[in-house]
């Protein structure tokens, strides 16, 4: 990967108070576009916080966000979205109860016009949807699937396709690996594997170290509201990534009683 | 770990393998189908020569069910963008109420009276609706307290104005008006009389209307239901804003998520509803000529009972306008079907709360057949 790109996406010494709480004390990151950053860090280390201001959801108390190259000020999620900054949550990316099309054109709804009443163009969104999911390696009885009936991978990655069919440049993956078993996962990171090769960005928050060694190009590890650094691909071991994820404290003894199964 | 997968991938097989039966099963309607032609068959056996199926028996029935299907139709989009109305008899009581002051108290043009509640009940609505929205309270709450407000103050206003609980003299006042018959009229009337001069339906033989059809026409009331009907099946299955009303009830942050703008939504939809009672309320004032405080007591659990026969889940995001139109059909044959087969009225009672009682578990396992849980 040539890192002398323009960062697509670039946070700088971002801070967010919550009141008397510090949530994040200076956190940097820049993404690239084609690559998958993995954000990793332990509960509470402020990956989420730091996430919602690069969606819009949070306004950051210092720091700048520049977006292409320009200095961008987000207000609320939908000005993150129309730049091109899309987030997937792990459990809010669907709704069970509508059908994988409806969902699918969920406030992109396509119209057409008929007798000079503005109509949701049913046909078009099921034909969309049906591609697009086949493009995903997901085999649906009909576009009028529910997706109650769909699998927590399957889920996510109609949400990914969602995401990249409409035109995001950056994809924000709010641990969408941590509720699944083995097969969906590797699914979802097939996917994201998928998504990255078309230049989209993506930021993988995960705290499965496995998970982020799979598919990550860099690593930027977070721990209580600080950075401790970014590394790239294969100059970093599982296990000294796990050691910064616990903020350097030795998990040596822990480690030694599961065997490194952690 | 791989005992769960498994478990998994065998649900996910048996979810794909679906009958044909259970397809049919989850289309919110279904319900509303077969109970409707349980009743029919129900009431051909039983009360067929009773009068209940002639024409002024069927006008009998039809006119209970549309004044249902109007409130219901209303009260299923708001159901389906996950919120209640529970303020809608009130509603009914104060707007008719309103018309009533306006016009006869205040001397206002009735087209006026009635502009001027729409407009006030609708302003209600979105009231309720943003206070649920802002307070995040449950819609249940905010608007059992509109139940009792808009109640108090049906009865403080009437009064206060006239002294007397029921304000009569609307048909005087409606006389030669232009909006009033869009409400009190009937259509068809020409239709109806021809066919009483062709002796194809039952005309009066005698007294000051001799010759004229027992069922002079078809009331406004029940065009106003096949409008809203109509108007909200094309919107909720046909339109953007549809995708948005079960986007909005299925799963408020979701939705959020990706841009709908969920709050304005469901406060458009208590709106809505707040219309729906509207016109239940100047219909019925138009029919009686009177407005009563006490008039629309109940009918906000007669508008959600009919919804839930109709297939609608009470936590929204699912449901059909068709479905809740068949529940108000249900409900309006079964209440006057029951009164001509002469079968004491108070069992009428107990055979809703039984159907409700079905149909909401009926709906709930429906629901868990559509998102896979067990």
């Amino acid at each position: 990967m040539n890192t002398d790109q323009t960062p697509i996406i670039e946070m700088k010494n971002i801070e967010k108070h919550f009141g008397p709480v510090i949530a994040l004390a200076g956190v940097s990151l820049s993404v690239l576009p084609g690559e998958c950053h993995c954000l990793l860090g332990d509960n509470g280390a402020g990956k989420s916080t730091f996430i919602k201001t690069m969606s819009g959801v949070h306004k950051p108390t210092k720091g700048e966000i520049y977006f292409e190259g320009k200095p961008m000020h987000f207000d609320r999620p939908r000005d993150a979205i129309a730049a091109g900054i899309a987030t997937v949550y792990q459990d809010l990316a669907m709704i069970p109860l509508m059908s994988v099309a409806r969902n699918f054109f969920m406030g992109n709804e396509p119209m057409k016009r008929v007798v000079g009443i503005n109509l949701f163009d049913h046909n078009l969104a099921n034909e969309v949807t049906m591609a697009e999911m086949k493009k995903m390696g997901i085999n649906l009885r009909g576009p009028d699937q529910a997706v109650g009936t769909l699998s927590g991978g399957e889920r996510q990655t109609v949400a990914i396709a969602r995401a990249v069919h409409f035109g995001a440049k950056v994809l924000i993956l709010d641990e969408p690996t941590s509720a699944l078993g083995v097969r969906q996962t590797s699914n979802v990171l097939a996917t994201v594997d998928r998504v990255r090769k078309k230049g989209v960005a993506v930021v993988f928050i995960t705290h499965n170290v496995r998970h982020a060694l799979a598919v990550g190009d860099r690593y930027t590890v977070l721990n209580r509201g600080l950075t401790l650094g970014t590394s790239e691909r294969g100059k970093i071991t599982p296990e000294e990534l796990q050691d910064l994820m616990a903020g350097g404290q030795e998990l040596a003894t822990l480690e030694g009683s599961l065997g490194g199964t952690v | 770990m791989s005992d769960n997968e498994t478990a998994a991938l065998a649900a996910d097989e048996r979810v794909k393998e679906m009958s044909g039966f259970r397809k049919a099963l989850i289309r919110p309607e279904l319900g509303g189908i077969a109970g409707a032609i349980l009743v029919f068959f129900f009431f051909f056996l039983t009360a067929y020569d009773s009068g209940m199926f002639s024409p002024a028996g069927v006008m009998n029935w039809s006119i209970v069910s549309a004044q249902f299907t109007i409130i219901a139709v209303g009260a299923c989009l708001l159901m389906i963008a996950g919120e209640f109305d529970l303020s809608v008899g009130s509603m009914i009581g104060f707007a008719g109420m309103s018309i009533a002051i306006l016009s006869v108290s205040f001397g206002w043009p009735i087209w006026v009276a009635i502009i001027v509640t729409f407009i006030l009940c609708m302003a209600v609505g979105a009231f309720s609706g943003w206070l649920v929205i802002k307070t995040g309270l449950p819609s249940f709450i905010v608007t059992l307290a509109f139940l009792f407000i808009l109640r108090g103050l049906t009865i403080f206003a009437a009064i206060a104005t006239t002294r007397k609980t029921i304000i009569g003299g609307i048909r005087d006042v409606s006389e030669g008006d232009w909006l009033a018959p869009l409400f009190g009229g009937k259509v068809l009337t020409g239709f109806f009389q021809w066919m009483g001069d062709n002796g194809w339906i039952e005309t009066f033989t005698r007294g000051a209307k001799q010759g004229q059809p027992v069922v002079e026409g078809i009331p406004m009331l029940m065009v106003w239901a096949v409008a809203l009907i109509i108007f909200g099946h094309i919107l909720l299955t046909k339109t953007r804003f549809g995708n948005w009303i079960f986007a909005s009830g299925g799963d408020a942050q979701a939705a959020r998520y990706v841009g709908v703008p969920v709050n304005r939504v469901k406060i458009i939809m208590f709106m809505f509803t707040a219309f729906c009672a509207c016109v239940f309320a100047t219909a019925q004032v138009m029919e009686f000529g009177s407005a009563g405080a006490d008039r629309g007591l109940l009918k906000e659990f007669e508008a959600i009972i009919s919804v839930v026969i109709g297939g609608a889940l009470l936590t929204g995001g699912y449901g059909s306008v068709i479905g809740a139109a068949l529940g108000a059909l249900i409900f309006g044959v079964v209440q006057q079907g029951l009164f001509f087969a002469g079968v004491e009225s108070s069992l009428f009672r107990v055979f809703l709360g039984v159907i409700l009682l079905l149909a909401v578990i009926l709906n709930t396992y429906i629901r868990r057949m559509i998102t896979g849980e067990k």
